[in-house]
Formats: C-alpha cells, sequence, structure tokens
C-alpha cells in the first residue's frame, strides 16, 4: 500500500492515497491513515503506550508527540504550534512531520512524558513479569533520560488487586493507557474494569454496577472475583488479553505470575487447539516447559486475540496422567481383562495388530478417531480403517451426531474449501445463528461478530431458548426457541412467514453477504439441518459450519465420515473410490455402507464389530457414555491412542501414547477450512497419531505410508478436488415434539467456553474464571416446579439427576437449560439425554451443586 | 474614563429580580419575540456582527462557532449552557444565575431558536444548590408562562430545557468533558475531531457556550448589533462581567466595556485595601500568567491581554498585594490543579502532582538546589503536551511568577514563605493558625 519515493519524482496520483513528508521521507499511505502508522510503514517508529492497532485512538499517553506542519488554504506550510498526538491524528495532503529524529521539540516533548510516566512507577523492574519484554522499560531506556529528577514522594497502592482468580493488578506499575479497558469495552465488551478516582489518584479498578456490564447471578464465576457491591462477579472469557496489551507490568496473570523472565523463553509460533478456529499464538518454553501462551498476530484469523481457554490452558498437555509408554493388558483365558503394562513398542504393536487382525476377521473393526486431530493424523486414520482394517466404519464425531448430519457435512461443508471467512462474519449484514452460540462454542468467532456489529456493519439473529450475555453483546435478536423446534422456525424462515420479526429476519437474510451459522448441536435436532439447506437455498445467505472441535473440518475433510472419502468424495460413488484407491495404490475400497459413532458402538455391544481403534475420545461426550463403555468393555480389543489416560484407557487392551500439540508439528483445518501448520515446540520422544497408525499398519501388513507428516501432506495435495457429484442433500423431516407433561419440561443445554473439559485440567485459576453452573428456566416453569429464583432445581431422568441452583430467566416455559459439561452438570453422564428430551423438573433437596 | 455597562448586571440590587414577573416587568423576554420574528440565518448573522466573543475564556467568536453545524438532516441538535463555572477567581455566571436566571433562559430560548435546537441543556456546577434550585424554578416559570414548551408565543417553535447539576469537577468545563459527563459518562475530554459541532451531545450536532455568552445573546437581540460594537474595542466587542477579588477595598462584579483596564477598575473598586500596595494579579483567573502593577494599563481585551502575555480568560482578577507569598498563592493555585486533574493523559496527571510536590518544598523553605529550574522545565513539558487546557493553565501561574519574582523562589530553599510573609498580615479576617496535624482530636484540617 504504502510507496516510499525519491522526493524529487512525483508521486503516482492515487485519489485514495495521501502524500505526507515524515523526517524528510515523502510517502503516500491510505487517506484515514494515522501518522504514526504511516511512519511505521517507513521504518521510523515513534513511542506510544496507549496506542493499539486494534483500539480505537484514545491519545492518553501523550508519548507519540511529534511536530506537524500542514499546508494552508495559500499552500504556504505551517506548523503547528503545539506537537502533536500522531497515534490519534490522521494524514492530510502536503502534511509535513517531524518526530523525535528530527524535532528537537518533538524529542523533549518525549523526553518530559517520559521521566513523567516514571516518576510514580516503582521500578520494580527485577522482580516485574514484564521485564524484559516491556515497552515501558524498552522505550525508557530507548527514549528516554538516563536518570531522573523526581526526588519526591512515590504514590502508592495496595497490590496486587485480584480481578478474578487469574487477573492481577498492580495500580502502582499503571500508566492508564486504558488499553485494557478499551479492549474490555470495545473488544470483548466485558466491562469488567474501567478507570475510577481523577488525577493522580486515578487507578484502573472495579466500578458500580450500574456504570459497568457487571455478570448477572447467572453468570458469576466458580472462583473468587473482584466483586461489586452488590456481590457479583466479573465474569470474562477474554480477560488474559488485557495482560497482554497491557504495556507495563500492571496486569498480570495468576498462572504466569513470577513464573519466568522473558529472555529465558524459547517462543514457537503455534495454534491453539481449543475450538475450532485454529488462532494462532506463541507457545514459550523454557527448558522443555511450556511456561505460558500468548496470542500470536494472524489478522485473517484470531487478529492480536485469543480466549483465555487457548491462553492458559496447557497443562493438560503434560498433566500427571500423560501416557509416556505403551501398555499392553493380558487377558485371562475366559476373556477378563486384567491389569495394563507397560510394553515396548515393538510388543504393543505386535499385540495391537494381531488383535485387530483377528477382529477384522471375526466381523469387523470400528475406528474413532476423536475430533481433535490435525490434518495429517486424520487422514491416517482415514486410510488406516478403510485399508489395513477394510472397512468404512469410521466416525470422528465423539459427540451427539446423525445421519442427516453426515449428508449435511458431504454435502455442504466437504470439499468446499475456505468459503465462509472471519474476515466475512464482521462484513455480513446479517448474521442467524442456529444452534449455535459463538461466544461459549465459538470463541473468536464471538470477537469477529462483534466487531461487525459494533462497527453498525452488522445485525445478529439467535434461534435460542433465551438471550445469552453473548447475544446481548452482540447487540443481537433473540427468536425464541425450544429445543426441537429448529426445524420448524428455520423452516417458516425458509418457505416465508407472516410473522412481522420473522418476515424481517427473512428479508435481511436476502442480503448480499448474510450469513448463517450452524453449530454441531443440530445434529440432534431432526431435520434442522435439513431446513436450514432450504432456508439458504430460498434466501441466497451463505452458510458456515462452526463446530466447537479443532479436528471436526479436518475430520471431515480427510475422510474420517463413514461416508466420505478424502476431498468429500462420496464412499457410495464408484469413481470417487476408484480415484482414492488409485492414489492409495490399493485395487479396492470397501464398499460396504459404514456405521457412524453410535452405529459403531451399537455394533460392538452386539458383536458385530469385534475390535476398536479409540484416538481422543472421552466417553462422557458421546451420546450415551454409559452404553458405550459397555460397548468397549464388550470388544475383543481395543486399541487406544491417547495422551493422557483416560476411561478408554481403563477398557484398553493396547495403550500407545501420542504426543500432545506442543509435541508434534502437523496442520490444524479451522472451521473455515484454512489450513492452520504449525511446528514442534518442544523436544520430545513422543509420536504423532499418525507415525503410531503408520507403524500399526505395517504390523498389520499394510504402508499407510504415514510415518513422515511431510510427505503425508504431499499426498493430500496431489489428492486434487473432487469435481464428481456430491452427497446429496439431506431431506430428513423434522420430529414433533414430545408432549409436556406437568411436573417436566423440554431440556436445552449446551457447552460453556469454561467447563469441566479435560482440555482445562490443572488450571484452578482459569477455572475460577468460569460461569457457575446454573439451572435456567422461565418464571411460570419455576413457579410450576416449586422453586424460587436462586433455589435448588433438581432435573431428573430415569438415569439420575442433576442439582443447580434456579435462575429464572425470560425463556420460552416449559424448557429447562443446563450447562451441558460443567462441574456439577454433566448433562449425558448424569441424565442420558440430549438436549430436546423431556426431564423431570422438581424442587431439589440438597443446597450444593457436587451432585450428578 | 471608561465607565461601567449594567447590562448583564442591571437587576442585580432589585428588589426580587430573580422572578419572572420583575424580569418581564423590565421588558425580558422581549428579545425573545423579537427574535421568533425573524429568520434563523438573521439570527446568526446579528451575533456574527456584533463581534461576541465567547465569554467562558476562550473567546472564540460565537455566531461563528454557531455557523460551524452542518445543514439540518431532520435529526436532533442541541445546546448545550456551560454553567460549571469553577476557575478559582471566577465568580460571574454563578451570580448571574443567582440574580437573574431569566435572562439565561431568555438567551438558551433565542439561542436555540437561531441554531434549530429543540432541546438545550444548562450543566450547572453542582456545588452551588441554590443557584440550581433558582434555575429550575426558572425554567419551569418560564414553560408556565410559554417562554419555553410547544409552540413558543404561536412562533411554531419548540423547546425543551433541561437544567443538570455536575458531580463537581473542574474538568467538566471543559465542552467534551461536560459532554461526556451530561451523557453520564466519566467526565473527561473527548479527541478532537469531530467537534461538537459535527458531534457533540450524543453524537449530534451540538453547540457548547458559556453563560455570560448566552445571557449576552437577548440585550444583542433588543439593542442591534451596532449598539453591541458601540462598546469595547475593535475585535473585542462589547461588555463583559469582571470580577474583581482580593485584597481590594470593594470586591465584587464589575460590568464594563471590553478594553477597561485594571487601573480604572481599581478606583471604581476603591482602589487597593488602605495602606498597601499591588503586587501581582490575573487578568482571567488562575489559569492565566500573572501580572503585576507595570500592567495597570493594559486595557483587559483579548488582544491586548494577550499581547502582553497573558489572557483575558474569564476576567477573573484576583488581586493581591504586598503581603502576598507568590510561592504560597503559586502553590495554592497548583494544588487546585493537582486535585482537579482529571487523570486522562500524563503530563497533567503526572506533572501536576511533582509540581505540587516541589511547591510544597519552597513554599516550606526546604527548596533543592535545581528545584526552581525543574520547576520551570516540567512546565515547559506540561505545557502544550497536554490532552486539553487543563494542564496548560496549570502552568501558567507557575511560570510566569517565576519570571516575575523569582527571588522569592530563591528565597523558599532556606525560607518558609509564612516566615517571609506572615499569613496573618494578608488575611482579610482575623487569621486562625492551622493547627498542627494531630496536634488535638477533632481538628478539621489535616
Amino acid at each position: 500500500m504504502t510507496t516510499t519515493t525519491d522526493s524529487q519524482t512525483p508521486v503516482a496520483v492515487d485519489p485514495n492515497l495521501v502524500t505526507v513528508t515524515i523526517d524528510g521521507i515523502e510517502t503516500a499511505v491510505p487517506k484515514g491513515t494515522l501518522i504514526i502508522r504511516a511512519a511505521e510503514e517507513i521504518g521510523i517508529a515513534i513511542p506510544r503506550f496507549c496506542d493499539h492497532p486494534l483500539l480505537k485512538p484514545v491519545g492518553a499517553c501523550r508519548q507519540c508527540l511529534v511536530d506537524v506542519a500542514m499546508p494552508d488554504r495559500e499552500g504556504n506550510v505551517r506548523p503547528m504550534p503545539k506537537p502533536q498526538p500522531s497515534c490519534a491524528m490522521e494524514v492530510s495532503p502536503g502534511m509535513v512531520v517531524h518526530t523525535q529524529k528530527t524535532s528537537a521539540v518533538a524529542a523533549k516533548a518525549q523526553h518530559g512524558v517520559m521521566e513523567l510516566l516514571l516518576i510514580n512507577h516503582p521500578l520494580d523492574c527485577p522482580t516485574c513479569d514484564k521485564g524484559g519484554e516491556c515497552p515501558l522499560q524498552n522505550q525508557a531506556l530507548s527514549d528516554g533520560r538516563a536518570t531522573s529528577r523526581f526526588t519526591d514522594v512515590k504514590r502508592t497502592f495496595a497490590k496486587p488487586l485480584k480481578i478474578s482468580t487469574q487477573i492481577l493488578l498492580d495500580r502502582e506499575r499503571c500508566i492508564l493507557c486504558q488499553r485494557c479497558t478499551r479492549f474490555s469495552k470495545e473488544i470483548a465488551g466485558d466491562q469488567f474494569i474501567d478507570l475510577q478516582k481523577r488525577g493522580a489518584s486515578q487507578q484502573i479498578g472495579r466500578f458500580d454496577e450500574d456504570v459497568l456490564g457487571f455478570a448477572p447471578l447467572g453468570d458469576a464465576t466458580v472462583g473468587p472475583a473482584a466483586e461489586d457491591e452488590s456481590g457479583r462477579a466479573f465474569a470474562s472469557y477474554w480477560s488474559g488479553n488485557t495482560v497482554q496489551i497491557c504495556p507495563v507490568g500492571a496486569l498480570t496473570s495468576a498462572a504466569y505470575r513470577f513464573r519466568s523472565r522473558p529472555f529465558d523463553l524459547v517462543s514457537t509460533e503455534a495454534v491453539a487447539e481449543h475450538d475450532a478456529n485454529g488462532s494462532a499464538i506463541r507457545i514459550d518454553h523454557r527448558r522443555g516447559t511450556v511456561m505460558r501462551r500468548l496470542a500470536g498476530d494472524d489478522p485473517v484469523v484470531n487478529e492480536e486475540w485469543i480466549s483465555d481457554k487457548d491462553r492458559f490452558a496447557f497443562h493438560w498437555q503434560t498433566a500427571p496422567d500423560r501416557l509416556t509408554h505403551p501398555l499392553v493388558r493380558d487377558r485371562a483365558e475366559d476373556g477378563t481383562r486384567g491389569e495394563l503394562r507397560t510394553a515396548s513398542w515393538a510388543e504393543a504393536l505386535e499385540v495391537a495388530a494381531t488383535a485387530l487382525a483377528a477382529a477384522r476377521d471375526a466381523g469387523g473393526v470400528g475406528v474413532l478417531p476423536g475430533g481433535r486431530l490435525t490434518i495429517e493424523d486424520a487422514y491416517a486414520y482415514g486410510k488406516l480403517a478403510r485399508t489395513a482394517l477394510g472397512t468404512n466404519d469410521i466416525d470422528h464425531r465423539a459427540r451427539p451426531a446423525s445421519a442427516e448430519e453426515e449428508s449435511f457435512l458431504g454435502h455442504a461443508v466437504a470439499g468446499h474449501g475456505i468459503d465462509v471467512t472471519f474476515g466475512d462474519l464482521e462484513k455480513a449484514p446479517a448474521v442467524l445463528l442456529v444452534g449455535f452460540e459463538p461466544e461459549e462454542e465459538g470463541g473468536i468467532v464471538f470477537l469477529r461478530l462483534r466487531k461487525g456489529t459494533q462497527a453498525g456493519r452488522t445485525r445478529v439473529w439467535s434461534l435460542a431458548p433465551f438471550a445469552t450475555r453473548g447475544l446481548e453483546r452482540l447487540d443481537g435478536t433473540l427468536v425464541p426457541t425450544a429445543p426441537g423446534l429448529e426445524s420448524e422456525v428455520v423452516d417458516a424462515l425458509a418457505t416465508g412467514t407472516d410473522e412481522p420479526s420473522l418476515a424481517a429476519l427473512r428479508e435481511a437474510l436476502g442480503a448480499q453477504g448474510a450469513l448463517v451459522l450452524v453449530g454441531e448441536r443440530l445434529a440432534s435436532v431432526p431435520g434442522s439441518l435439513s431446513a436450514v439447506l432450504r432456508l439458504t437455498a430460498a434466501t441466497g445467505a451463505r452458510l458456515a459450519w462452526i463446530p466447537r472441535r479443532i479436528g471436526e473440518r479436518a475430520g471431515v475433510e480427510m475422510g474420517t465420515l463413514p461416508g466420505l472419502l478424502p476431498g468429500g468424495r462420496p464412499v457410495s460413488d464408484a469413481a470417487a473410490r476408484v480415484d482414492i484407491a488409485a492414489a492409495w495404490d490399493v485395487t479396492e475400497l470397501p464398499t460396504a455402507p459404514g456405521r457412524d459413532t453410535d452405529g459403531i458402538l451399537a455394533a460392538l455391544a452386539a458383536r458385530e464389530l469385534r475390535g476398536v481403534v479409540v484416538g481422543g475420545v472421552e466417553l462422557g461426550d458421546l451420546t450415551d457414555p454409559v452404553a458405550a463403555r459397555a460397548a468397549l468393555e464388550a470388544a475383543d480389543v481395543v486399541v487406544s491412542l491417547e495422551v493422557r489416560a483416560s476411561e478408554v484407557t481403563d477398557l484398553a487392551d493396547v495403550v500407545l501414547p501420542v504426543a500432545p500439540p506442543a509435541e508434534k508439528s502437523g496442520s490444524y483445518l479451522n472451521w473455515e477450512g484454512r489450513v492452520r501448520a504449525f511446528r514442534q515446540a518442544l523436544e520430545s520422544h513422543a509420536l504423532p497419531d499418525h507415525r503410531v497408525l503408520d507403524e500399526l499398519a505395517r504390523h498389520l501388513g499394510t504402508d499407510l505410508g504415514a510415518r513422515d507428516g511431510n510427505v503425508l501432506r504431499k499426498e493430500i495435495d496431489q489428492l486434487g478436488a473432487w469435481d464428481g457429484e456430491r452427497v446429496a442433500a439431506p431431506a430428513t423431516e423434522a420430529v414433533a415434539p414430545a408432549a409436556v407433561a406437568p411436573g417436566t419440561a423440554v431440556l436445552a443445554s449446551w457447552h460453556l467456553q469454561l467447563d469441566a473439559g479435560r482440555g482445562q485440567d490443572g488450571e484452578p485459576f482459569l477455572a475460577g474464571t468460569a460461569r457457575k453452573a446454573v439451572a435456567r428456566l422461565s418464571a411460570a416453569t419455576a413457579e410450576a416446579a416449586g422453586v424460587a429464583d436462586g433455589g435448588v432445581l433438581r432435573v431428573s431422568t430415569g438415569a439420575g439427576r442433576i442439582e443447580l441452583p434456579a435462575v429464572v430467566t425470560d425463556m420460552p416455559d416449559h424448557v429447562v437449560w443446563l450447562p451441558t459439561n460443567s462441574p456439577g452438570s454433566a448433562v449425558r453422564a448424569a441424565l442420558g439425554v440430549l438436549p430436546g428430551a423431556v426431564v423431570q423438573i422438581t424442587a431439589g433437596t440438597v443446597t450444593t451443586t457436587e451432585e450428578a | 474614563m471608561t465607565s461601567l455597562t449594567p447590562i448583564l448586571t442591571r437587576s442585580w440590587g432589585d428588589e426580587t429580580p430573580w422572578k419572572l414577573e420583575s424580569y418581564e416587568k423590565a421588558g425580558g423576554y422581549e428579545g425573545l419575540k423579537k427574535a421568533l420574528g425573524q429568520s434563523q440565518a438573521d439570527l446568526v448573522q446579528l451575533v456574527k456582527d456584533s463581534g461576541l466573543r465567547g465569554r467562558g475564556g476562550a473567546g472564540f467568536p460565537t455566531g461563528m462557532k454557531w455557523g460551524f453545524l452542518p445543514a439540518p438532516d431532520g435529526g436532533p441538535r442541541y445546546l448545550v449552557v456551560n454553567a460549571d463555572e469553577s476557575e478559582p477567581g471566577t465568580c460571574k455566571d454563578i451570580p448571574l444565575m443567582m440574580a437573574d436566571p431569566h435572562l439565561l433562559v431568555e438567551g438558551v430560548a433565542i439561542t436555540s431558536y437561531a441554531i434549530g435546537s429543540h432541546h438545550a441543556f444548562i450543566y450547572i456546577r453542582g456545588e452551588v444548590v441554590h443557584v440550581y434550585r433558582r434555575l429550575l424554578k426558572a425554567v419551569a416559570d418560564a414553560y408556565a408562562a410559554g417562554h419555553l414548551g410547544k409552540n413558543i408565543h404561536g412562533s411554531g417553535f419548540d423547546l425543551d430545557v433541561t437544567v443538570h447539576a455536575g458531580a463537581g469537577a473542574y474538568i467538566c468545563g471543559e465542552e467534551t468533558a461536560l459532554l461526556d459527563s451530561l451523557e453520564g459518562r466519566r467526565g473527561q475530554p473527548r479527541l478532537k475531531p469531530p467537534f461538537p459541532a459535527v458531534a457533540g451531545l450524543y453524537a449530534r450536532p451540538t453547540v457548547v457556550n458559556n453563560v455570560e455568552s448566552i445571557a449576552s445573546v437577548p440585550a444583542i437581540v433588543r439593542g442591534g448589533a451596532d449598539w453591541f460594537t458601540s462598546m469595547g474595542t475593535e475585535r473585542s466587542t462589547g461588555h463583559g462581567i469582571f470580577s474583581l477579588s482580593g485584597h481590594v477595598t470593594r470586591p465584587g462584579q464589575y460590568e464594563a466595556p471590553l478594553g477597561i483596564t485594571l487601573r480604572e477598575l481599581l478606583e471604581m473598586a476603591g482602589g487597593i485595601r488602605e495602606g498597601h500596595e499591588l503586587k501581582f494579579w490575573t487578568p482571567g483567573g488562575s489559569s492565566t500568567p500573572i501580572f503585576t502593577a507595570e500592567h495597570l494599563d493594559v486595557p483587559l481585551d483579548y488582544e491586548s491581554v494577550g499581547a502582553a502575555g497573558s489572557m483575558l480568560g474569564t476576567r477573573a482578577l484576583q488581586i493581591f498585594d504586598e503581603t502576598t507569598s507568590v510561592v504560597r498563592a503559586v502553590s495554592r493555585w497548583t494544588d487546585f490543579y493537582a486535585h482537579e486533574s482529571c487523570g486522562k493523559c500524563t503530563p497533567c496527571r503526572e506533572g501536576t502532582y511533582w509540581l505540587k510536590q516541589i511547591l510544597h518544598r519552597l513554599e516550606h523553605g526546604k527548596g533543592e538546589a535545581g528545584d526552581i529550574e525543574k520547576l520551570v522545565d516540567i512546565c515547559d513539558n506540561i505545557l502544550g503536551r497536554a490532552f486539553c487546557a487543563l494542564g496548560d493553565g496549570a502552568t501558567s501561574s507557575i511560570t510566569s511568577a517565576v519570571q516575575l519574582f523569582r527571588e522569592e523562589f530563591e528565597a523558599g530553599m532556606t525560607q518558609p514563605a509564612s516566615e517571609l510573609f506572615p499569613p496573618e498580615r494578608s488575611a482579610l479576617f482575623d487569621y486562625t493558625p492551622r493547627r498542627s496535624a494531630g496536634a488535638a482530636a477533632g481538628a478539621v484540617h489535616a
């Protein structure tokens, strides 16, 4: 965009470019560029603190003052009487700027501000987390005075203040640049801190509930957090970003506080594994231990922000239950399982291969790779299943799934490449969310949507039982929808309706760039995905499927669904099978229709299948965890590829340890379909899944060619796109909602971003910022159940019960919402049902939430 | 010899001048009726022709400010009256609203009509509860009499007036901080552009004017631009209230044409208090560089005061005689700025904090070598570097006092100001020494 020219040559006149001179260098920059950015473009660094490229200018710290002269009406360049903040002033044609490098006035102004910033600063760099990577420290050295003239009394504060279990505030170090408060207000919409008091007493802090957007009771955090006088706690999933953008050490995280010095750290660029975005991160490690993770800078994906989960939840990779050696379980004569014992790789692979071959020949082997795989790993699983194991019984969906969803994915997602992008989210005029809570399930998707809504470009509608705090911060419009009725509402939108609010929504979806975002939860609402396809066809809105897990899209594209080969090639299509068989150098691929996750488990239980290869799967995530356990128990052989011991380990005959993300290289595929390659951060003996699978296949007599990730990637690239027929669109009928008898309600549920997931293990500070598990229901439903707001509600089925504090919420009657997998609320394990099911609700008896 | 021109202050000595009937009896609201019969453009032109300049301190031409509003787009536009008078020494808007609130209300109505605003706000300093109440009553009475509200005097023009009390922050006199405060936010100045004329209150075109400016409008409408320009100087036209305080025989508000001198004003005020002589004075409140007896004949208009090295500001003439320690006076002012700095920008927030400590040292005779140079240099690092004019104002008295009375600052290295200038000598009333901290239980001043 920027051109630098010899000052003699006239600059090409582009109406969108403005020509300015900075320190004698003429440059042309786009209209509206701030002086500080224009200077950056030509390599002139102006010191700054409050300036941040993703936040609105504030001009508060005054560190970036420069001398500015502008042409008057006659064209004479006249200097402005005072130095101007280059972070807040846009360039104008013919402007002449002198920075500290060429103007004594600017240099003096900057020195003066720097000295003033330091007078009340504790200068405790040797004990400060930020020391060594601190913009204040760095710029004080590069642009400040060598000594201070301040001999007076410094302002002191009690410190640190605990804003939450994770975020700590040292007000003495704070230079009041307002980056944190601006982030909280402009980006996250969680105004959990703000300025208070004035003058030298001004400080960042908590404030009155009427001024700030406090989390209401239902969004209270698990752990202690700063509270307002009414006792409500601050909750934000994005608070870690304030620590990273703090230009001093005022905000620190409890997890990293006093852990290491920046200059001892080795940084590796990486990709976060906790949601389907594949956010760019930086892993900072020291002597083989990850000390912290920071947001990377990737303008097309996460910009410079990441969720607290992506930032803080990494101890799971090195948890004490980490599997380090292959394990083998010997079985007694009668087939009962003995204890697991450590084995060599050679033995474990041999045992696994022998048992799998026997199981394959006795009925078949299913493959459950799990939803967190890289492209390479997913591809290797698919190839293993369809070659060495000779089956289409493979499904990476370790969650409620359906045949309708598989058709939907094969029809509308697989092989579509990058379609809807993050950039589209913030530009879309209208966005409809169906079965998708962007903040809880979409991570960075939420911030991008909010960017669009904050800029006034985007309007958001959500089909959900109630307006979450996330939807409120998107200024979103709720289309109140009881669970199970999504198909009906979507179809009403698709076919047209007289209902005025829906008609307006339908019209909005007809606008150029309108989007429909659907979540993985719709898989358990029969007919909803079929209806969504009818809606997008009818309105022209574009469609994006945003699952929760990082490996979901890779699985869809790499062929770990029963009916899909790599590239979205339908298994049922002979040409597609020939295509892949040729690429894999096998004579033919299995043709029998494959089973999905529930089908594989049922077949194991029925002993139609005799063995199973399981990747990273938590039984509690499956539709029916109890049945899943029984299915694995029934199998002749369970081979588990896992990072950490899990419930599957307890049932496995062979356990093959695999590398966590930090210890391998690979490529995730995010929900957009964007390849997110990452390098290995830590040296490790642990092997990636594809390499273990390659060995396993070798022992089964097949060469997967999956030993080397790069070779594998090349093979994947060479497959090329599939130009044949896609899977046909699903046309599943909606199911009439179940009747709600007195004392019962329809269950609504989704995962909270921070919950009881094992990926967050070992992070008590992070867990303290999770939202407390509560049950939500309408006032009328609560009254009918005999529960007061704040009282304990018991939700039960034949399988079990959950007791949580009830929060009366504005939502449809006869609906109760529970978090899917929060402490005290493991819905699938405790109740054995999915959203849309009818559950009993009554007043609870216990006062704690430690039930389930 | 210039004589007083009581126009704004005309009724102050009358019986109950704040009552609507008193105001109407003296021809009140005639200007409004006249204005409603004119075109809006003519009114703006009239005020432009009158040369009226903002009476809040900066002296920006009022008519030109009105003219900056973009063409009506059908959306709301606002008039906001800055009645947050807080500058040390300034005491003109508060007594004006106390004595003659309807003059302001009439000015608000005329100005709103001229700029096409249907909702005007008066942001009044929160501490002056009695004035706030009187203004509320005046507005209520004006509504009842049909001077405000729907279809004013059958003209078809509607106007609502809201009187809003601030919470007591000097910064809220800065127009953009005032707008933020009025919107219910934290009162801190906004980044400009956009200027209030384009995006002010609730991001709509807004005119922010001082009380005295607005109160001058009815008389201009009645008397015409020529009448107004017959007073004052060529570029500083009209009349204004000069507030004399301190060591003068008769302190108070003297309304006179701009361009009058302090010498003339002192004569009207009975001179410096008996037996004393002028040492230094502020021409426009504590934010303007101080003057001495040398400047007695400087015409008090925008240009002349500026040429003499200070600013006309709010015409708050604080008079100090030879018994006063300039170090002590400057130190008190600096305490004020340190207390009132909003904290948004570094130079003002940190600079005033530092200046205050140095001045306290000098005041107590505990100055350190280099303190004076440090003071001046810190001022240089604040002046023109701060976000708004508050920081600039904080330095004016210091730099000018060091220039004019450097020896007193040097004396502060060894001698407390209270020894050099015993406070009881400059006090106009019996001096009660403060008890030292902790000396007695129940001490009010710590």
